[in-house]
């Protein structure tokens, strides 16, 4: 019997923010000792009330428009009541039944085929303490660091339209790009400003089994959202197979084991007796407001890959590339803008040669080469000025340094000789200097002549021509047998 | 009983009204520190009856009022500079404890000022102490305070009214000039009916909320105690006000509220509701005494109009579901782990169970039972969704009243303060003293309670209510009625209290 895959996905995103979602403590507190971005609001001391960020409320917004979403023009916030020792309050103050943003969808780009991903809601809330368990001499301990307390979270839920787990990273890893260019989270799954929990089942294609709802957490990276999906449609078409009964239950990724686990099943389903805020007005969204959002969207991610395709010429693999982050691609523009050109010369050398030298792609900027630069460097390896070799030397010497690439180069007398005297000058000089080499290209080993090159470029203090080198190189051993 | 004339001689700075105080400090002819002293000797005399201080704070309210006296010295004082004030501890406060009068917060330290202590403290007012209420101002009587129940200092075997029953007895026994307290159903004005002074519940987002422990969010009001309601007027003027750390306060100005009283409700449009009068278990005095009020408006040259507040009736059902859906939240968060008592147990359930279950009292434990019931699902649309929706209708009378008069007068309690241990056993009894009191909460809306005569020789109150955010107007014509018939001047006798 075959199988289809039903996959929903619920992602919670760190929305980037300088302040907390209803107090003013710093929102980013990763690098920070515990309990320190703390105050009598995220503490949920007796007496204090929150106040909402209008940012964050801002930053959702800009998250629903760019997932096709509708904006009602009105949302509220709810208490969610649950006691655990990470809510501070005893409740977390989110958005039941109005929430910011609802009904929109992502297209996703899955191996060349297009699919469209429903949005059912995008809304705001606060996130809760870190609980660290440790167990020493005195027995088990759970601490908590409140620094996260409050932070603000956004909930996005998609439709059940995923219909494998690739299909599934793929939207995560959309989502997540979307977010990142507009600003809205850091997308950091690693550190938890981005999670990711499933919601994976099981249809009978002939419609005659419909397998239970099996939701899936504890997944830390993209790579192990695809392979704990894999996971679970195996096992749950293993068991649907050989007859065995599914039940409806929520599951652990084991990442070490690869395998996922039933969690305790709770021995009643939670009731979270949402009701709403009293303590926070419903938030109207007027007309201006959204206008005034509206117009601070940016260009989004696959409407620019597809700009940069046809506006500069480039391969879907490289529009793809310098698109993938909203710097790259801003970086790549003004690269272009700046020669006045030579777009598919620049897409190279942001794709292959920043990329080897940045850390991380997404911080073009800390290489300390600007656009400009960039710019000036591939304009006169493109003329003919310096060759690639010096060009890329010009990357790793002037990065951080405010000096232009050509000035650097008039200065250090870099710029390429393509005087064919001075070159055959220096070929003679190299040739008479090295009658070993000489003697062993002629012998057959025509590998000596690299060797003789790189003679002659370290003669010219880089600024040779290596192809002219071994132009002139070539046609006087290979023909001049006197010398 | 006793009456203070117009035409008493002696300075007794513990029998001075907020105003006079002030026209005193001013002109120097005592000092704060001197009106301080005498409410320190005050509180010592009177406290072993009344007992309406949690927590005295007698070496705070002497450097304050060394403090104010500075700022007096130097012209700087603001109507509250130098007054002693009392505050129902469920204000938070840096330099005194907060408990709430809950087992569960005893001794806990809050580390910042609510709003109006911080409003207060800025303009140099003398704190004397924190005055008991019921636990979390649950309660009508102050029986429901963890550690001992205040006495009425008209008849000390009477309860003084609750939750606020701290700060409405402190007023009369002349422990302080000016006292606060919060109103969710009653809990202002109800209280200082109880105890014959001026309470006032100000409109819902006249005053921040911030830092005041909350009950019940979305009715939960600050209010003064005075002896008068210029007093009460200029209290009201120093905590009023927009607060963006409460986003529910309103930002609207803040009229000087003391110039408005102009002693006239000439002209005066007053509502009269039967609603209001024939309720079970209204006392014929209370009755008597409220209609001969009604009447002195009517001599005053008001007209009374009769009016028509229907749903007014569902308003204390609607009330004890809405209040305690929202305190089964905001009382989550003492769990024994952040702050607060701490019951020792093996377990984290075991420690919320042991925690709560030792740290509350029972009437809180009935309210979070009663409001975590009406939250549930399958109950919330029959009891939470649907109180959401009688509250809108009891609103809707008020608005459709208020389109023909500008006040509407009722009694403030069905009955005088009642002996203490007489409803402790019969919750739904208790909940029946705030009948009157609670739809101005349910419909935000301002009210105040203002000495109207004696029945048994225990104080009657009138309540006046008003238009939402004017309170300019109740003021008026609480101040204008007061004016007329001189029952603030009427104080219990101290002599014959103490000497019990
Ligand atoms: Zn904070």
């Amino acid at each position: 019997m075959d199988f289809e895959t039903i996959i929903g996905l619920e992602l919670h995103a760190q929305v980037l923010t300088h302040s907390k979602m209803y107090c003013g403590c710093s929102a980013s507190y990763s690098d920070a000792p515990p309990n320190t971005h703390v105050c009598p609001v995220c503490l949920g001391l007796p007496g204090v009330l929150p106040v909402i960020n209008r940012a964050a409320v801002e930053k959702t917004v800009m998250t629903g428009i760019a997932l096709n979403c509708s904006i009602p023009r009105y949302n509220k916030f709810d208490r969610k009541n649950y006691m655990y020792p990470d809510l501070m309050k005893g409740y977390q103050v989110s958005q039941y039944d109005l929430p910011i943003a609802v009904n929109g969808y992502v297209d996703v780009d899955v191996n060349g085929r297009e699919v469209r991903v429903g949005i059912t809601r995008v809304h705001l809330e606060e996130d809760t303490a870190r609980l660290t368990h440790r167990s020493g001499v005195d027995g088990e301990r759970s601490l908590v660091d409140v620094n996260r307390s409050g932070v603000p979270l956004m909930e996005i839920v998609s439709e059940p339209d995923m219909h494998s787990p690739e299909e599934a990273r793929e939207f995560l890893i959309a989502v997540r790009r979307i977010l990142r260019y507009i600003g809205a989270s850091s997308g950091n799954m690693e550190e938890g400003a981005f999670r990711c929990d499933a919601n994976v089942s099981q249809r009978s294609t002939d419609g005659s089994i419909i397998g239970p709802k099996v939701e899936i957490k504890n997944m830390n990276s993209f790579r192990s959202v695809e392979r704990a999906l894999e996971y679970e449609v195996a096992r749950q078409r293993a068991a649907l197979r050989n007859g065995e009964t599914l039940v409806q239950e929520t599951r652990g990724w084991l990442e070490d084991r690869a395998i996922t686990v039933g969690q305790r099943s709770k021995e009643y389903a939670h009731d979270y007796r949402y009701f709403p805020e009293p303590d926070l007005p419903p938030v109207l969204l007027d007309e201006g407001f959204l206008a005034a959002v509206e117009s601070r969207m940016p260009e989004l991610p696959r409407v620019r890959q597809r700009r940069l395709r046809e506006q500069y010429g480039l391969s879907h693999a490289d529009a793809a590339l310098l698109a993938d982050e909203k710097a790259v691609a801003d970086y790549y523009e003004a690269a272009v803008t700046a020669a006045g050109g030579h777009a598919r010369e620049i897409a190279h050398w942001v794709t292959g040669e920043l990329f080897a030298i940045a850390r991380n792609r997404s911080e073009l900027g800390e290489v300390g080469i600007p656009p400009t630069s960039l710019a000036e460097i591939v304009s006169m390896v493109v003329a003919g000025e310096v060759n690639a070799l010096t060009g890329k030397e010009l990357l790793t010497t002037l990065a951080g340094s405010d000096v232009s690439p050509r000035a650097y180069v008039a200065q250090h007398g870099l710029a390429q000789v393509r005087d064919a005297d001075a070159v055959r000058e220096v070929v003679l000089e190299v040739l008479a200097a090295n009658p070993d080499a000489v003697a062993d290209y002629r012998s057959g080993k025509k590998a000596a002549i690299g060797y003789l090159i790189g003679q002659g470029m370290r003669r010219m203090k880089g600024a040779g021509n290596p192809d002219a080198l071994r132009r002139t190189m070539t046609d006087i051993l290979d023909n001049d047998s006197s010398s | 009983m006793t009456h203070i004339g117009a035409t008493t001689e002696m300075v007794v700075p513990v029998d001075l009204s907020l105003a006079e105080a002030r026209r005193l400090l001013d002109k120097r002819e005592l000092s704060a520190v001197e009106l301080a002293e005498a409410h320190i000797a005050r509180i010592e005399q009177v406290e072993p009856v009344v007992q309406a201080f949690i927590t005295p704070m007698f070496e705070q309210a002497r450097e304050m009022a060394a403090a104010a006296d500075e700022t007096i010295a130097a012209g700087e004082a603001r109507p509250m500079t130098g007054i002693p004030v009392g505050l129902k501890d469920i204000f938070c406060t840096v330099d005194a404890p907060t408990t709430a009068a809950s087992k569960i917060l005893a001794g806990y330290r809050s580390p910042y000022d609510g709003t109006v202590v911080e409003r207060l403290r800025a303009d140099k007012a003398v704190f004397v102490g924190k005055l008991n209420t019921d636990e979390f101002a649950m309660g009508s009587s102050t029986e429901n305070s963890a550690f001992f129940t205040t006495r009425n200092p008209w008849d000390p075997t009477r309860v003084p009214g609750g939750s606020s029953g701290g700060s409405a007895a402190a007023v009369a026994a002349g422990q302080a000039i000016a006292t606060l307290g919060s109103d969710t159903g009653g809990s202002i004005r109800q209280p200082a009916g109880f105890c014959g002074v001026v309470g006032l519940k100000p409109t819902y987002g006249r005053v921040s909320r911030f830092g005041l422990i909350a009950f019940a969010s979305s009715l939960d009001q600050i209010g003064p105690f005075t002896r008068s309601v210029e007093d009460c007027a200029m209290i009201l003027g120093a905590i009023a006000g927009h607060d963006p750390r409460d986003s529910t306060s309103a930002p609207l100005p803040v009229p000087d509220y003391a110039a408005g009283l102009t002693g006239s409700v000439r002209g005066m449009r007053i509502g009269i509701a039967r609603e209001f009068s024939a309720v079970e278990g209204m006392e014929p005095g209370v009755q008597a005494a409220c209609e001969a009020a009604y009447e002195t408006f009517a001599k005053l040259g008001a007209t009374l109009v009769p009016v028509e507040l229907p749903y007014s009736k569902y308003a204390l059902p609607t009330y004890y579901i809405t209040a305690p859906a929202e305190a089964s939240a905001n009382l989550a968060r003492y769990d024994g782990v952040k702050y607060g008592l701490s019951s020792e147990a093996e377990t984290l359930l075991e420690t919320y169970l042991r925690t709560r279950g030792e740290g509350f009292g029972p009437e809180v434990k009935r309210r979070i039972m009663l409001g975590t019931y009406s939250l549930a699902s399958g109950y919330y649309d029959a009891y939470y969704v649907k109180a959401q929706k009688v509250r809108t209708l009891i609103k809707r009378d008020f608005d459709r009243a208020f389109e023909q008069v500008d006040v509407i007068l009722a009694p403030t309690s069905p009955t005088v303060a009642f002996p203490i241990g007489a409803r402790t056993d019969d919750p739904l009894q208790m909940y029946l003293a705030d009948i009157f009191t609670i739809p101005a909460n349910m419909a935000g809306l301002p009210g105040i309670a203002i000495p109207c005569g004696f029945s048994d020789g225990l104080p009657v109150s009138l309540q006046i209510i008003g238009r939402a955010f004017d309170e300019a107007t109740v003021l008026r014509a609480a101040h204008a009625y007061e004016q007329a018939s001189g029952w603030h001047t009427y104080r219990p006798d101290i002599a014959r209290l103490v000497a019990r």
